[in-house]
């Protein structure tokens, strides 16, 4: 039996009050190898607080999350910021390029931390930006790309270092609905080869091209019933 | 390589690509990293330039001084201490007969001889012609001087020799004269060939040679000079005693910067039985009056060059904070890529040090080329000290550091989480 990507027991994040906010309460989830996970809620449901803790950028106040078969609440931070740098690739909303960096040297600052030679960085992280269709544009400042280009240098950015989950932060969100439908074919065609996908969105359309379906409300999570589409 | 609990190698950053880092973290925003490093350039700037001008001007003035007044040690005498000599008399003089051989082997000296203004009544007839009897009662100064004398005083010939050693030994009558003392006398450089000579209050010394300047001693006034023995046979010793305007004397002329140990030296080598009878003097040492040049004016500057670094620390302090309030969403995406705390405060030490430094480098430059430039306009030698010179981008690298110390500790306290969601 292959050990899952994800599997959490009980976890749960609560902000110090006052009064205390129970924002994600104790949830259990399993998220195979490979999966294609979509979590949909309305805002202040609990979306991005479950996406930081699953990527390591905040700790649960209960429970546990195991990463790989992990148990990532028995780490200390240097260990975290191994995992967050190897294990984990996060796409953000907001894109989150360095301005002045071009293209290809935002791919190479997400293997910065890693301890890869130089050549080696270099190599991966070309392959990384043609992967996603801008081996064109390895030298383009972030000013001079559209929308859905940076959108995919981010995407390019989280899997350089092939990350056993990668997360992805609405990221359609600052699309039109070409570029949308552009990144989620690129989205596919990269679970398609092997990627474990989480996709936190609030767009219908965004989740359905997951496997599965996981509803977040009021800090509550709960599987929507698979529905046979053929 | 270094494995965590999670079998993945740490975290890690080069410090070729800190470095890295910080370059373009600066040479993104080229204006702004300017003119955050000019409080440096300006600190460091100042600091090379005022040491730089100091001792330049230092240096130009002990080089004047070097020239004559540092080459040279007089040594008097000052008198045996109990009186020997007969009534109406005055004791032998106290320097040795080989005197000028005795200096000559002191490593440093380049001439010395013993000299001594003869004493003569007043009304002693100086004239050159027997036949003009009644020609000029000059205030020619009649100097005694040992052949090493004539040498030491740097003599300019204009005609003929200074004195030899042989004319001493055997006492001639031969004398040699300035041209004032030449003009006055009626005596030309030209005539030198026919052996004229200069009578005082009778007594003929033949002119062997005039000169036009001296160095030491006889820099300045009218003078006869004769050789040493030559005016003990017809004078007598001279008065001891400093004070007298008289007594015998040592002039040394020392080779540059000897003459403080040819001074402490010449006393017991000359007079081995008695050396505090001979008074020496010797010119005050250069590098106190180096010392005193510099002091004062100097303190002033460097205390400004301090306000300048401590402004110009300031200046990088308050732009490498701003640059990290900027930045958290950077600083958010470097952590969530996996870069540490500590990473990320050596990226922002490196930034502050790296635009020290420049600061330095470049303020290194403009300090030296100031030094430079004024030199040449003042037609001096620029003198910079290399133990002060190069190291001085190193305070620029300090003063960058020290100022990135706050700004960086901020910045890896900041929490990912934190600085993602301020995006």
């Amino acid at each position: 039996m292959t050990v899952p990507v994800i599997e959490l027991r009980g976890l749960a994040r609560t902000y110090p009050g006052p009064p205390p906010v129970p924002a994600l309460r104790p949830a259990d989830l399993v998220i195979e190898a490979g999966g294609y996970v979509a979590v949909t809620g309305p805002s202040g449901s609990g979306k991005s607080t479950l996406l930081h803790l699953l990527g390591l950028l905040d700790s649960p106040t209960e429970g546990s999350y195991l990463l790989d078969g992990l148990d990532t609440s028995a780490l200390n931070d240097r260990d975290r910021s191994a995992l967050r740098g190897r294990q984990i690739g996060v796409v953000f909303q907001a894109f989150h390029l360095l301005p002045y960096r071009t293209a290809l040297e935002n791919v190479l600052l997400a293997e910065l931390y890693n301890q890869t030679p130089r050549s080696d960085r270099l190599r991966a992280a070309a392959d990384a930006l043609d992967a996603v269709g801008l081996g064109h544009r390895l030298d383009a400042l972030p000013t001079t790309l559209s929308g859905g280009e940076s959108q995919r240098v981010a995407i390019a950015r989280a899997l350089v270092n092939r990350p056993s989950l990668l997360l992805c932060d609405e990221p359609t969100g600052n699309l039109d609905s070409r570029n949308a439908a552009s990144l989620m074919e690129l989205l596919d065609q990269l679970n398609a080869a092997g990627f474990t996908i989480m996709v936190i969105t609030h767009d219908a359309g965004v989740a359905a091209h997951a496997g599965r379906t996981i509803v977040i409300s009021d800090g509550v999570l709960s599987e929507r019933i698979e529905v046979d589409h053929a | 390589m270094r494995r965590s609990l999670t079998g993945l190698p740490l975290p890690r950053l080069t410090a070729r690509d800190a470095t890295a880092e910080a370059v373009a973290g600066i040479v993104q925003r080229p204006g702004r990293a300017g003119l955050t490093m000019l409080g440096t350039v300006l600190g460091v700037g100042a600091f090379v330039a005022v040491l730089g001008l100091t001792a330049t001007g230092a240096g130009q003035i002990s080089h004047q001084f070097t020239v004559l007044e540092d080459t040279t040690v007089t040594v008097e005498d000052n008198g045996p201490a109990n009186n020997v000599a007969a009534p109406g008399t005055n004791p032998a003089i106290g320097f040795p007969a080989d005197a000028d051989a005795i200096a000559g082997h002191i490593n440093g000296v380049a001439a010395a001889g013993v000299w001594w203004p003869v004493s003569v009544p007043d009304g002693t007839n100086f004239t050159g012609s027997l036949a003009l009897s009644a020609a000029a009662s000059q205030t020619i100064n009649l100097l005694a001087a040992s052949p090493g004398a004539t040498a030491a005083m740097g003599l300019t010939m204009v005609a003929g020799s200074p004195l030899s050693t042989y004319e001493n030994d055997n006492s001639q009558h031969v004398a040699v004269i300035d041209t004032s003392t030449a003009a006055a006398l009626g005596i030309s450089a030209a005539r030198l060939a026919s052996h004229p000579a200069a009578f005082v209050d009778g007594i003929a010394y033949t002119v062997v040679g005039v000169y036009s300047s001296a160095q030491r001693v006889v820099t300045d006034e009218s003078a006869m000079l004769i050789p040493e023995n030559t005016a003990l046979a017809d004078f007598g010793n001279p008065q001891p005693g400093i004070g007298n305007q008289d007594e015998a004397q040592m002039v040394v002329a020392t080779r540059v910067g000897a003459a403080q140990a040819v001074s402490r030296q010449i006393a017991a080598a000359e007079l081995p039985t008695d050396p505090s009878r001979l008074v020496v003097t010797s010119p005050p040492n250069p590098q106190n009056l180096q010392s005193e040049v510099s002091g004062d004016l100097a303190g002033l500057f460097l205390i400004l060059a301090l306000i300048s670094l401590l402004i110009g620390a300031v200046g990088i302090a308050n732009t490498t904070l701003v640059a990290v309030l900027e930045r958290t969403e950077e600083i958010g995406l470097r952590r969530a890529v996996g870069a540490r705390p500590r990473h990320i405060a050596a990226q922002f030490l490196a930034e502050s040090t790296a635009i020290g430094t420049l600061g330095g480098l470049i303020g290194t430059c403009i300090g030296v080329g100031t030094v430079v430039i004024f030199a040449a306009a003042k037609d001096w030698t620029a003198v910079l000290n290399p133990a002060y010179t190069l190291p001085a981008p190193l305070i620029g690298s300090v003063v960058g550091l020290l100022a990135g110390a706050y700004p960086a500790l901020r910045a890896a306290r900041t929490s990912p989480l934190a600085a993602l969601r301020h995006a």
